[in-house]
């Protein structure tokens, strides 16, 4: 696209500010798996019997995988062997046990979580948000969980469920995403090792959102959690994530499961603004984002809504998808999927039509630019059970420069003839009469581009929470800057 | 001082030469019509002033209200005042009219070291300039130019002129696709904007425009020159007479290495 482009390039290069380290003392379990490690992990948490039960099994299960094949091989994704023997699986910083309140943090992760926008102290809070902040393996800080204590809504981190809601969780666990469903999901059922839960009692309208703020920070290590959310009938909760992680040169793992239910006339709104570290402009470091996120709309006239924004992440691994059990339940997924530089994903949805009269709507918007690849992998399933099934797939691609590459993989499974599938598809790139169109009205180059991407993904914005919506466009505008060639 | 100087200015594009030595002055609010036949080089020359980096200019100089256009990017050169609409205004999925102009505007704004509006200050500047276009209220929140017919789509244009308050705007082909009533109104727009401070490049191919804006000079464009140049009347002989009488002398007179 000439010259207009080079000058984007020229463009001051922003570089990645989340990539702080914060010097704090951390305590660490030695490199490595096996049967000792997740002993230890599990007595770490001093878990009861039954988690350490059900690590094991998913351990086992995980080590013949690793044996057979090890990562799956079908994504779009590439990248050298990962050492799974050479990765720390535990890292938690030191504090002081028992902390009475959020005040008593350690200054240092108060002042990270700060940095990263993210106040934990009573007085600064965000208005109507309701923050776990999980720092490394651990959850260290969880706000305004006594108000939700009084509509009876348990926020809490994962570790803090197994130890005062354990028939809550033994009942849920791994009932939507069981450690056999992959590879990852293997891994992360041995080793994980906090996370966000959440519980949502009958006919409860959450009153704010429920966020969970994942953040990286030891080198070498892993980080596997696991969020557990249940909405009860006839309640509702919208839930919001975050991330971030220091500039590194070596990848690091982020093995995450997810698992939502919704019963009964339950609604659970799942938004994420991923940002882990991308890696260089040469591709050097990053993270690597190999996550397992479905939802099982159990109940009747259940929803459950995924909505994703993904900017980071040297690779992106993750299909957020739906299992549309109960009749007349609906699956959304919206997605913004970017990259840039030699960041790759691989990124869509699973959509599993079980119930009468489900429906699911799937909306993609990928955008590739530099040397980015970008694939949507998308599955609709309709079993013979669904009558009246309707899906609709809407699938753009928008590449910014000709090194790019986007790539579409839908799969489509129908079992029932009563079902209604509508699929759209485009992919179009920036042109230089759109740029020069803004242009010509005043807006410089970097604010054309952008504005360009934000129309593209309007259609996903529009499903956020406000303020993260601002949030998410500008990180748009950040991630592109300096990477148009 | 003038607005604008051009003095022999040669452009060309993908390789070939369109723009082969035009010379032209305009100062503060005069209307010039621009005519010529198809390919001479009408909207090659407005995308020049604009300063399309696709187009290179290979001689002459340009000066826009005494700076040098020809070191200014596109947004540079709006800023100081250029305005083009566009003979296709390209669309542009999932921006809001609205929030586009109160970018532009701000952009612009905060160029010329003027606070930038919020939405609210905004709202009723918007609101004036739909009226004098007589457009609905529906095209403040419509993606830009998306699915707009096309005529809406040179309305507007005349609408972010009119929001934009440029000291030169080039309106290039803008009849073309309006209907009867469309003309008057989009004429009766730019007319309003006519202004001492002021002034416009008029691109058409029609007497009908002329008689509503009624220009100060008409140049008649042929092969990437001006070879003629006359008052208002020029047109009215174009019109009864086509291009051919002037083609012909054009020949007669252009250098032999053209
Ligand atoms: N991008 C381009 N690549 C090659 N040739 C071009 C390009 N743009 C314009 N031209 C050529 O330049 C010449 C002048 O085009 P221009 O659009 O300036 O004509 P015009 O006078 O505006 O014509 P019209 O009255 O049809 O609008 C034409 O021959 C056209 O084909
Ligand atoms: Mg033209």
């Amino acid at each position: 696209m000439g010259s207009s482009i080079n000058t984007i390039r020229d463009l001051t290069e922003q570089d990645y500010k989340w990539g702080f380290v914060t010097a704090i003392e951390d305590e660490r379990i030695p490199r490595g798996l096996n049967e000792e490690i997740i002993r230890l992990i599990s007595a770490k948490k001093r878990e009861p019997e039954f988690m350490l039960e059900w690590r094991l099994r998913a351990y086992r299960y995980w080590a013949s995988l690793e044996k057979a094949q090890a990562e799956p091989k079908w994504a779009n994704v590439h990248y050298s062997p990962i050492d799974y023997q050479n990765i720390i699986y535990y890292s938690a910083p030191k504090q002081k046990p028992g902390l009475k309140s959020l005040d008593e943090l350690d200054p240092e992760i108060r002042r990270t979580y700060e940095k990263l926008g993210i106040p934990l102290a009573e007085q600064q809070r965000l208005a109507g948000v309701a923050v776990d902040a999980v720092f490394d393996s651990v959850s260290v800080a969880t706000t305004f969980k006594d108000k939700l204590a009084e509509l009876g809504i348990i926020f809490c981190s994962f570790s803090e469920a197994v130890e005062k809601y354990p028939e809550l969780v033994k009942k849920y666990l791994g009932t939507v995403v069981p450690h056999t469903d992959n590879f990852f999901a293997a891994l992360n059922a041995a080793v994980f090792s906090d996370g966000s839960f959440a519980y949502i009692p009958k006919g409860v309208r959450c009153p704010m959102e429920l966020s969970t703020y994942f953040r990286i920070n030891a080198a070498e290590t892993g980080q596997f959690e696991r969020t557990l959310i249940v909405a009860d009938e006839g309640s509702y909760v919208s839930y919001l994530e975050g991330c971030t992680a220091p500039i590194r040169d070596e990848n690091q793992l982020h093995a995450a499961v997810v698992e939502l239910v919704a019963l009964d006339n339950a609604q659970i709104k799942y938004s994420t603004v991923q940002n882990w570290y991308p890696g260089d402009k040469q591709g050097r470091g990053g993270i690597y984002n190999f996550v397992t996120k479905r939802g099982k709309c159990a109940g009747v006239n259940s929803k459950i809504s995924w909505t994703q924004v993904e900017t980071g992440s040297a690779i992106t691994w993750k299909y957020p998808g739906c299992i549309l059990q109960g009749d007349n339940s609906v699956g959304e997924f919206y997605s913004v999927a970017l990259t840039n530089n030699y960041q790759q994903a691989d990124t869509g949805t699973k959509m599993i039509h079980m119930g009468k009269n489900t429906r699911s709507t799937i909306v993609s918007k990928g955008i590739s630019a530099g040397h980015g690849q970008n694939s949507y992998r998308g599955m609709v399933k309709i079993l013979k059970g669904a009558v009246g099934a309707r899906n609709y797939t809407q699938c753009d691609s928008l590449l910014i420069g000709d090194q790019c590459g986007a790539h579409t993989f839908p799969y489509i499974e129908v079992k029932n003839a009563s079902a209604h599938m509508e699929h759209e598809a485009s992919t179009s790139k920036i042109g230089e009469d759109q740029l020069f169109y803004l242009q010509q009205r005043g807006l410089k180059l970097e604010d054309a581009v952008s504005m360009i991407v934000n129309g593209f993904c309007k259609q996903v914005f529009r499903e956020l929470p406000m303020e993260f919506a601002v949030e998410a466009q500008k990180l748009l505008g950040v991630s592109l800057e300096g990477s148009v060639g | 001082m003038d607005l604008l100087e051009i003095r022999n200015l040669h452009a060309e594009v993908g390789g070939n030469e369109i723009l082969k030595g035009i010379d032209l002055t305009v100062h503060p609010g005069e209307v010039h019509s621009i005519m010529g036949p198809n390919g001479s080089g009408k909207s090659t020359l407005a995308q020049v002033l604009a300063r399309r980096e696709s187009y290179q200019v290979t001689a002459g100089e340009i000066l826009f209200d005494g700076k040098d256009l020809l070191s200014m990017k596109p947004e540079e050169a709006a800023c100081e005042g250029m305005f083009m609409a566009f003979q296709y205004p390209i669309e542009i999925p999932g921006i809001g009219n609205a929030h586009f102009l109160r970018s532009a505007l701000n952009a612009m704004r905060k160029y010329r070291g003027l606070d930038e509006l919020d939405a609210i200050d905004f709202l009723p500047l918007f609101r004036e300039k739909l009226k004098l276009l007589d457009m609905d209220e529906r095209f403040m929140n419509r993606s830009l130019n998306e699915g707009f017919s096309g005529g809406e789509k040179k309305r507007n244009e005349i609408l972010q002129m009119a929001i934009l308050e440029p000291k030169l705007a080039i309106l290039d082909e803008t009849d073309s696709g309006l209907d009867i009533d469309a003309l008057r109104i989009v004429a009766q727009g730019v007319n309003a904007m006519r202004s001492p401070n002021r002034a416009m490049i008029v691109v058409t191919h029609y007497q009908r425009l002329l008689n509503y804006i009624i220009p100060d000079f008409v140049h008649v464009l042929v092969d990437g020159r001006i070879v003629r140049s006359g008052g208002a009347e020029l047109a009215l002989e174009l019109e009864e007479k086509g291009y051919g009488w002037i083609e012909t002398e054009a020949r007669q007179t252009a250098p032999a290495s053209a």
